[in-house]
């Protein structure tokens, strides 16, 4: 279903050049390329529908100073892409914060015995000190990898993930790898995700991307015979259980998933990836890489898909099963058929009290464009959104989804974004841990959506139905008619009545 | 199907459903490559052993779950209790998202802070560039009286020079001459987050105070709280009891309303905090009274320079700390401590007295900041308790010493270890070896809870999965009351879930208690 509405373009411009006019001149020439309004693009897509232009600099250095938003090459190895490995250790190699603050935070679900054979929640640091700092810390680094076999013997692998001190004091990490790798005959990898590669946590998915296809892949025999329906589902990281609620859609439509990346996976997902039949990419920001390079080596295709809401759930289901032919394409058909009682059910129950309900985003991945028709599916309109580190390659994708007139930011800061909300006034707010309570102060409702504020899954159809349930606690809360005292109310109605 | 629209199932029935299981038995037996279940349960009975102890314990170079974070957490928390200052973080900028993040899923507010966002290149030529488009930008977008620089450990590692930096900015322009950057080195690799707190606390000092005269006013006392997620309860409950004894005090970094600020409509960026013109002020006092003494240890070497007496104490927690807290404050300030006081103390003492009986003989694991597991293991001592083992992964050989002392001064000590430079997968051994009745510590001790049985307490930073806790005193004689409680309620809560099994153990499932 398509939802029709249109947002306030002019308001919008207006905003972009307020804000603007509040930074020193230099900053403000910097920042103007990354706010725009979201406008009407002459052509069209394959399907004839109708395409919007977010026309926006991206994937460029923050400025300093201006409180953004993004995090570092580190958060996007350790914290998004091998983070969620579960059979692995993951260090973090060097000073003890970084692997502090990013601790069991991202909620990728897992089961295992954590400390025995699965260790995901856990926070493995070399707790760099001075001394190591200045003689370097390649011999800790063996002796931590001596340690972690004895204590943890049923690891199945380790990843040194560098913080930044690691690449400035000239570590051989990968040497160090090599070596131990060898030594006990197990798979260790060096990643160079030191925090200040990049410009966010963009150019650590890449690293990290790299790091299998330069540690894992072809390292070791893979024992099994590949089945036609076999598939990766890459770039879904099991956020309270995202994963497990696609999951067992693409395996009642009749395919294997025979690898998760990277949420609640084993190395042994990663090693055998490359002899699916197709992989299925829900996080294209963060994983395109890898699936590039299996196409280009091992002749894997790869296929957007997209699980959030109804709409293009049934969308991409069918357009999955249209590349493994009739019998799974009929499967697809049942599959949606069956769900659709759930479907309504919730559309029913929701969309009365969620529609024309406006709703503004800011996260980073692909939720700033994936989540969009979900919303729609509820009645809700986007009139805002943006990403944390998106390429212009997402810009051009969130185009398909954004009606215009949409207010698009990229990069934004704090600053900008509480202007935004404070002008704008959604009635609901989309983004992290870091923009929820200030939004919540000013009395707009907000939902996280990094960690789908400690809910989820809000892939597929089980997930939708929490998605919904969650959308409407959120809008709906008598909390938010409290703000005001009473005498404050009449003070204020008497003040206006006086200026009458 | 399990899920309906009329009753939404969340993650943690939902996948406990059969479609479920059965989809995740198939996955691990399928494609995961798992383990037997018999080794997986070998080696985890072999990590509850003796064995498995002394191997875990003996541990050179891995550290494994520890308590501690890095130093500008510490310093951005510090920054946090000055009057509209922001805080700019001089290194990568990947940090200060987490420390916000870290800050905000502890107190559930907003914590503001900025980076000079260096790069590549930056770590090449230097950070004075972001430095300087860094303070001017801040200056212009987000107004503060003041902004506390820091540094994370890139800047540190690349050696940028913080206080000629500043110096450089403020000489291109990019904030007024006379305009406040007070400044610390915060190496990560050094110390931890308590550190940072001492070292940012010190530079605001330095910067109000360096080259001023002290004209001192009798009586007047500074305090300096340390780092503490309790601020919020603690100082406004420690302003309570010396606004009842008429002391002429300022604290010195107080972040309780920054950290909890009302919802009425307005986001409030800055709320609170010492007053400029007070930390001016107080090079005057005639003491400066520290919360922590590992917390302040170089502030307070600052404070003593200037000339001011200086005492510290260890989180001061229970009756005796409370007291000697008191006794002090009276001492310098003059001010005598009033009866209602005397009063309240005497309600804490009647609430010990009532629940001795169930707390009397009960062995406790401490862990955390090394002030805060002092504290606890004193309180715990007071109220007839025997605290087993007493951890702090940043301890330091002085604290350990002076731990042993304190456990020495009672026969309910005798059993006492005490941990230092130990993390929680060391505790997790030791809970398994040697058990105790409760453990205290942060939310990071769940993962020892579910491991070992041991029933957690939650009194410190970080507390992510408990609310509102925080908004509550710790210190004090209320503050005490409200431990005790806190303890209490985790006894009964377990006594009647182990009694509470029908015609089983009901026997003993008593009404009264």
């Amino acid at each position: 279903m398509s939802l029709d509405y249109e947002n306030d373009d002019a308001l919008h411009e207006k905003l972009i050049e307020e804000v603007l006019s509040h930074y020193p001149d230099k900053a403000a020439k910097r920042r103007k390329k990354h706010l725009s309004v979201a406008k009407n693009k002459q052509e069209t897509a394959e399907e004839g529908q109708v395409v919007s232009e977010c026309d926006v600099k991206s994937n460029i250095k923050s400025i300093p100073g201006v409180m953004t938003i993004r995090g570092c090459a580190y958060a996007g190895s350790k914290g998004v892409v091998w983070g969620p490995i579960k059979d692995m250790v993951h260090i973090s190699h060097g000073p003890v914060g970084c692997g502090q603050y990013s601790w069991s935070q991202r909620r990728n679900y897992y089961v295992g015995t954590t400390g025995i054979d699965a260790f995901v929640t856990m926070q493995f640091t070399s707790d760099f000190q001075e001394k190591d700092i200045v003689f370097g810390g390649d011999k800790k680094l063996e002796k931590i990898i001596d340690e972690i076999e004895e204590l943890f013997p049923l690891n199945n692998g380790v990843t040194v993930q560098s913080e930044c001190p690691i690449g400035l004091i000239g570590d051989d990490i990968e040497a160090v790898s090599r070596k131990k790798a060898e030594e006990y005959n197990t798979t260790i990898v060096p990643v160079r995700c030191e925090g200040f590669r990049g410009v966010s946590q963009s150019l650590g998915h890449h690293i990290a991307n790299d790091a299998i296809r330069d540690w894992v892949f072809d390292t070791t025999e893979v024992a099994y015979e590949a089945g036609r329906y076999d598939v990766n589902v890459i770039g879904d990281y099991n956020i309270g259980g995202d994963a497990w609620a696609s999951r067992i859609l693409l395996e009642e439509i009749g395919l294997h998933v025979v690898g998760n990346w990277s949420g609640d996976a084993t190395l042994a997902e990663i090693e055998r990836a490359p002899t699916a039949k197709l992989n299925l990419i829900h996080c294209y920001r963060s994983m395109n890489y890898i699936c590039r390079h299996m196409e280009e080596k091992y002749g894997v295709p790869w296929m957007e898909y997209n699980f959030f809401g109804p709409s293009q759930i049934e969308a991409s289901l069918r357009q999955i099963a249209k590349h493994f032919g009739p019998e799974i394409e009929e499967r697809a058909e049942r599959v949606i058929a069956r769900y659709s009682a759930l479907t309504y059910a919730v559309i029913d129950k929701y969309w009365p009290r969620l529609r024309g309900k406006r709703v503004m985003l800011y996260v980073g991945g692909l939720r700033p464009r994936h989540v969009i028709t979900a919303y729609e599916d509820l009645g809700m309109e986007i009139v805002g959104t943006g990403y944390e580190f998106a390429h212009n390659d997402d810009y051009q994708r969130t185009g398909h989804y954004v009606k215009e007139g949409t207010l698009i930011y990229d990069d934004v800061t704090g600053y900008e974004l509480e202007k935004f909300i404070e002008r704008i006034r959604p009635d609901l707010v989309g983004s992290g841990i870091k923009e929820k309570y200030s939004v919540q102060k000013m009395g707009i409702p907000f939902r996280q959506m990094h960690s789908w504020d400690y809910s989820g899954p809000y892939h597929g159809y089980d997930g939708f139905a929490i998605f919904a349930r969650d959308m409407d606690l959120a809008v709906n809360n008598p909390v938010w008619e409290l703000y005001d005292a009473p005498w404050q109310k009449a003070a204020m109605l008497a003040a206006s009545g006086a200026a009458e | 199907m399990p899920q309906s629209a009329e009753k939404v199932l969340d993650h943690a029935p939902l996948f406990r459903e059969p479609e479920y299981r059965k989809m995740l038995a198939e996955k691990k037996r399928n494609f995961e490559r798992p383990y037997p279940d018999r080794t997986v349960t070998d080696q985890r009975e072999f990590t509850k052993t003796w064995h498995y102890r002394e191997i875990n314990l003996a541990r050179e170079a891995l550290v494994v779950n520890p308590a501690k974070a890095c130093q500008p957490l510490g310093a951005v928390y510090a920054a946090a209790g000055f009057e509209r200052t922001m805080s700019f973080v001089h290194g990568s900028q990947g940090c200060v998202a987490y420390y916000r993040s870290h800050l905000s899923r502890h107190f559930k507010e907003p914590s503001s802070a900025v980076s000079s966002s260096m790069t590549e290149d930056a770590a090449v030529f230097g950070g004075l560039k972001n430095m300087v488009d860094g303070l001017a930008n801040t200056y212009k977008l987000y107004d503060p009286k003041m902004i506390a620089v820091s540094t994370t450990c890139m800047a540190e590692v690349i050696g940028d020079d913080l206080h000629g930096f500043i110096e450089n900015a403020k000489d291109e322009g990019a904030v007024p001459h006379d305009f406040d950057v007070p400044f610390a080195h915060t190496p990560a690799f050094v110390g931890s987050h308590v550190d940072g707190y001492d070292s940012m606390v010190k530079g605001v000092l330095e910067n109000f105070w360096k080259g001023e005269q002290r004209t001192v006013k009798p009586g007047s006392i500074n305090i300096i709280p340390g780092f503490d997620g309790f601020c919020v309860g603690n100082n406004r409950e420690l302003k309570r009891l010396l606004n009842l004894m008429g002391v002429s005090y300022t604290f010195i970094q107080d972040a309780s309303d920054q950290f909890d600020t009302p919802s009425d409509g307005e986001f409030r960026m800055y709320d609170g905090g010492t007053k400029i013109e007070d930390v001016r002020a107080a090079l005057n006092a005639e003491a400066t009274v520290s919360l922590q003494q590992y917390n302040t240890r170089r502030t307070l070497e600052y404070c003593k320079a200037a000339g001011q007496a200086t005492v510290s104490f260890h989180y001061p927690l229970g009756v005796k700390a409370t007291d000697e807290f008191l006794v002090k404050v009276s001492e310098i300030s003059g001010r005598e401590i009033p009866e209602a006081i005397r009063l309240e103390r005497g309600r804490l003492v009647d609430a010990m007295a009532d629940s001795q009986s169930w707390l009397h003989g009960k062995k406790y694991a401490i862990y955390g900041d090394p002030d805060f597991v002092y504290a606890v293991a004193r309180f715990t001592m007071e109220t007839g308790g025997e605290p087993t083992h007493c951890l702090a992964t940043n301890g330091t050989p002085a604290w350990e010493a002076e731990m042993k002392k304190l456990l020495a001064s009672s026969p309910l000590g005798n059993d006492a270890q005490v941990w230092t430079n130990k993390d929680l997968w060391a505790m997790r051994s030791l809970l398994f070896t040697e058990p105790v009745d409760l453990l205290i510590g942060n939310s990071y001790g769940k993962y020892l809870e579910r491991d070992t049985g041991t029933p957690l307490i939650r009194l410190m930073f970080p507390i992510f999965d408990r609310h509102h806790h925080h908004r509550f005193p710790l210190m004090g004689y209320q503050g005490g009351l409200r431990v005790l409680t806190t303890i209490l309620d985790k006894i009964f809560d377990r006594l009647d879930r182990e009694t509470m099994q029908v015609g089983v153990t009901d026997y003993s499932y008593d009404l009264t208690r």
